[in-house]
């Protein structure tokens, strides 16, 4: 059953990442990305982190595809024109990507035996309670440091993107 | 009813290579596409392969520090978004495209 649901998630995943790179239009992949991360927090629920899956779809499926998305209205970006391509993306560019997922195939095959495999269930410290824990006793430091750099970032994008007053 | 090849559950290594395929495909796409948009959801493409990771390696060292990395990605990311897109902005209210090819100041 856990293995039929990843299967299921993992395709939903994959295909839409295909699609993300194969469209031309930019509203057409944010709709892709979107797929792939409603599948991730999926899976994400499989292997126990219940927050990290809520927070992937409030936080990226929610708030930064309605970022993406807006940006695309707003500059009513089109589809891209075709250009001509040299010859040797088509000719070593897929080969080498399948050899190269093909050996980190491989070699994942051989570092993980899959004796073990992922029971839904059979990790249950995901939750809000113990990410609050560990975020606020031994990652304190970094969580303050993420908050100054989140304020920083706010008013970058306010600077950036504000109407020059001449 | 016949048995299935597969098996009852998924190992460590098929959420690893999925994590590598949805990598993969990220700089694929970085690469491939010229819409500046999309190559910026490409990056995001390839923090969410890594997110995958993070949790699947948390999984199997029964850890939550996974998802502690994971959910500083994530706030990184969300940060990342806000920033990169008032450039993309600006550079649109500059120059009128979105084509990365065209936007070669810094070239030569």
């Amino acid at each position: 059953m856990d293995a039929i649901l990843f299967l299921l998630f993992a395709a939903i995943a994959v295909i839409s990442a295909i699609n993300l790179v194969l469209q031309t239009h930019p509203i057409s992949s944010a709709l892709s990305l979107i797929g792939v991360m409603g599948a991730l927090a999926a899976l994400y629920l499989l292997l126990g982190g219940e927050f990290i899956a809520a927070a992937q779809l409030i936080v990226y499926a929610g708030a930064i595809m309605v970022l993406f998305v807006f940006v695309i209205m707003l500059l009513n970006a089109g589809a891209e024109v075709k250009i001509r391509r040299g010859p040797w993306v088509k000719f070593f560019g897929i080969p080498l990507l399948v050899a190269f997922l093909g050996l980190i195939g491989y070699i994942l095959q051989n570092l993980f035996p899959a004796s073990e495999g992922v029971q839904f269930g059979g990790f249950t410290h995901g939750t809000a309670l113990d990410i609050g824990r560990l975020l606020f006793t031994s990652y304190l430091l970094p969580f303050e440091v993420t908050s100054v750099l989140i304020l920083v970032a706010l008013v970058g994008a306010i600077v950036l993107a504000r109407k020059e007053i001449d | 009813m016949p048995q299935l090849p597969i098996p009852q559950s998924a190992p460590i290594s098929w959420y690893l290579i999925l994590s590598a395929i949805l990598f993969a495909l990220g700089v694929a796409g970085f690469l491939y596409r010229r819409n500046i948009i999309t190559v910026f959801m490409s990056i995001e493409l390839m923090l969410n392969a890594v997110n995958l990771s993070f949790i699947t390696f948390s999984y199997k060292l029964k850890q939550v520090d996974g998802h502690i990395f994971s959910f500083f990605v994530m706030v990184v990311a969300a940060a990342e978004a806000a920033v990169g897109l008032a450039i993309i902005l600006t550079v649109f209210k500059n120059r009128q495209t979105l084509e990365i090819d065209e936007i070669s100041s810094l070239k030569n």
